[in-house]
């Protein structure tokens, strides 16, 4: 019993260890973009969101995967423990999508004078909030955690398969309401990144900072799941 | 029926733990223990309507878990009726009839109904009917698909005496059938006469598998004192 | 083969049910004239004619009388344990779920069908053939909305808070679909050519077909115990 406590425990801290290193990795990224590289053309400084912004909706949405991708899993493995991911995934996937919904109007009003616009990434993430909202509404409303697991398996599940047609509506429904301020890329359908063409000194940075927030992710990911583990462990003594 | 460590959790806390069981056609079997002890569990993962954690139940050969078939051989009375109460008692069997894919349906519902001696009220809402004549349906509608095995989960519960005279003869008809009949209950004078097994779950485990034995105030007695342990 | 037997036997019993009181279905047909008039009432009467209003109307409508119609089928299910019944019998939970869907789609299409000339009378929409394209564009819809909901809604009428989970869960669901209607109601209203409207169209009978494939696999997990 307490050798799985450990274990735990141990998985918490590696996963304290890999955030403060992705945290790291962040605040240089902040120092690198805001420093070091010149203020891009049409947007000036508050370009510079995009650094934050692209890959937190690129952290999200891999969340959002990984929650359906656990539950496929969950069902042909019947693994508890998959669960505990699903959890700690939709958790940290709701972190990272609060942060686009709440940058993305800091972003919007001095590039497009408006609070909101139906732009693909904050419409994107503002339904998969929605959904992970569900998502844990129905969790907390399920008392046996076997049922849990299951039900939220299938919820999960469902999303995954729904992802490409938000895609796909967000995508049609943008290219019915032009953005509302000149000097906006029009996205392309599927990838939120919206500078293709962006010159390789902006493009570093961004692409630094996707890999860290992939690390980030994994970081919170892991001290979640542990934190996680452990909360169930306790239980298990409890009833044992 | 072959029950083969069994085991079924609810969350982390253990129902079943291992439970092997075997029955036979022609058995009538008591299943007795203390409330929590697993009867009910017991039972409806031999219906095939829980997934065990571990251990199979296979009736007549066949996986209760994977095999639809095998539901076919089983009929459940639980103390909760299946009934639609917007339906009469024939459109429920009707229904049945249809689900279990019976041929000639109308005809065997007739004949269940006349053993139930629901006849008269064959086209009243079952809304409507009284417990003894619930009781007597619920039989109906489970033993319509002729069953190999009759599960009942606790059926004596709210039985006047000549309703629960009625559920003996009746279980009794059954395993002169040559079907095989599983009784939970907490009271084992309601069918002892009837049965020829005793089997007692405690804490999810089987702590006696025996035949029935002649004296049952002898039985009474050990087994109060078996629960007090 | 049983399995149809089976469902059509499923659908067949709720219809029936149903139309021994019919109270499900009289107070949706009123929940949805309620939601177009509510629409009527809710808007600045010179600034936005009814006609510009329509066809959103008529997604937002359709979208919530089906939520409505959805959670009858499980509760039906929850008196006297009649679930388990189902869940005997020897045939495929699959089965179960084609039953509920088909019973679920028959009620909302009542609804619908109810619920549209009124629509088209309250909102002023020209009364041409193209009305038959929209009425088979909600039919598709229907198709698409009862399919994931009835598997939404045989998780959520566990939970002691089912009215509010089912709309909170399904409707992310359900916008992909109502967009793609709504937009080909608009070109269809429109009269424009049916390049503009098809492939529209074609997206949401994908999403009935990926998800009628999908609730058919994930439903059995759902009636586990």
């Amino acid at each position: 019993m307490n050798a799985a406590v450990d274990r735990a425990t141990a998985i918490i801290r590696r996963g304290r260890v890999i955030t403060v290193v992705a945290l790291m990795m962040l605040a240089g990224i902040y120092v690198l973009s805001l420093g070091l590289t010149p203020a891009e053309r049409a947007q000036g400084l508050a370009f510079k969101i995009l650094y934050v912004h692209a890959p937190s909706a690129w952290a999200a949405e891999m969340a959002f995967v990984l929650v359906g991708v656990v539950g496929i899993l969950y069902f042909w493995l019947n693994d508890p423990r998959l669960d505990l991911f699903a959890e700690a995934s939709a958790e940290v996937g709701m972190v990272f999508g609060t942060l686009i919904l709440t940058t993305g109007p800091i972003w919007a009003r001095p590039i497009w004078g408006v609070w909101w616009a139906w732009d693909p990434r904050l419409t994107f993430t503002l339904l998969l909030y929605l959904l992970f909202a569900g998502y844990f509404a129905l969790r907390s409303a399920l008392h046996d955690p076997v049922e849990r697991a299951r039900f939220g398996a299938v919820i999960g599940i469902m999303g995954l398969v729904l992802v490409p047609f938000i895609h796909l509506t967000v995508y049609l429904f943008q290219s019915q309401h032009p953005l509302p301020v000149l000097g906006r890329p029009p996205c392309p359908p599927g990838h939120p990144d919206c500078a293709p063409s962006l010159p390789w000194v902006l493009l570093k940075p961004l692409l630094l900072s996707f890999a860290t927030f992939t690390l980030l992710y994994i970081g919170f990911v892991t001290t979640r799941y542990g934190i996680g583990l452990r909360r169930q462990l306790a239980e298990e003594a409890e009833h044992a | 029926m072959h029950v083969e460590r069994l085991e079924r959790r609810f969350g982390v806390v253990p129902a079943l733990r291992g439970i092997d069981l075997t029955v036979g056609a022609g058995e009538l079997i008591l299943i007795l223990g203390p409330n929590g002890a697993g009867k009910s569990t017991l039972l409806r993962c031999a219906a095939g309507l829980a997934r065990p954690y571990r251990g199979t139940v296979r009736i007549g050969g066949r996986d209760v878990q994977t095999d639809p078939a095998a539901r076919g051989l089983i009929g459940l009375v639980s103390h909760q009726s299946l009934l639609y109460e917007d339906l009469t008692a024939r459109e429920n069997l009707r229904f049945a009839a249809a689900l279990h894919g019976i041929a000639g349906a109308e005809q065997r519902v007739r004949d269940a109904l006349d053993t139930a001696g629901l006849t008269a009220v064959a086209d009243r809402r079952t809304g409507t009917f009284s417990r003894g004549m619930i009781q007597r349906l619920t039989i109906a509608r489970a033993t319509l698909h002729a069953p190999v095995l009759l599960l009942l989960d606790e059926p004596f519960t709210g039985l006047d005496a000549p309703a629960a005279q009625l559920l003996r003869r009746r279980m009794a008809a059954e395993r002169a059938a040559g079907r095989a009949v599983l009784c939970v209950t907490h009271e084992p004078a309601e069918a002892w006469h009837e049965a020829t097994r005793i089997v007692v779950l405690i804490a999810g485990k089987v702590v006696i598998d025996q035949p029935r034995p002649a004296d049952l105030e002898r039985f009474r007695r050990d087994y109060q004192e078996l629960l007090r342990q | 083969m049983s399995a149809v037997r089976a469902a059509l036997a499923i659908a067949g019993k709720d219809l029936r049910i149903e139309w021994r009181h019919r109270t499900a279905l009289v107070s949706a047909v009123v929940f949805a004239v309620l939601v177009l008039l509510v629409f009527i009432f809710a808007r600045d009467p010179g600034t936005l004619a009814p006609r510009d209003l329509a066809p959103s109307v008529l997604w937002v409508t359709l979208a919530l009388a089906t939520l409505l119609a959805l959670n009858r089928a499980f509760l039906l299910e929850r008196e006297h344990g009649a679930l388990d019944g189902l869940l005997l019998a020897p045939v495929s939970r699959a089965s179960l779920f084609w039953g509920k869907w088909l019973a679920n789609l028959a009620f909302v299409l009542v609804v619908d069908a109810i619920a549209f000339p009124l629509w088209v009378m309250f909102f002023g929409v020209d009364p041409t053939a193209a009305l038959w394209l929209v009425a088979g564009v909600a039919v598709l819809a229907a198709i698409g909305f009862t399919a994931v909901g009835t598997t939404i809604s045989a998780m959520t009428v566990r939970t002691r808070f089912a009215e509010l989970l089912l709309p909170v869960l399904l409707l992310p669901f359900l916008l992909p679909p109502i967009t793609a209607a709504a937009g080909a109601t608009v070109r269809i209203l429109e009269h424009r050519p049916a390049g503009e409207w098809l492939g529209w169209i074609k997206l949401l009978a994908l999403y009935d077909l990926v998800f009628l494939v999908l609730a058919t696999g994930l439903f059995p997990r759902v009636m586990d115990e």
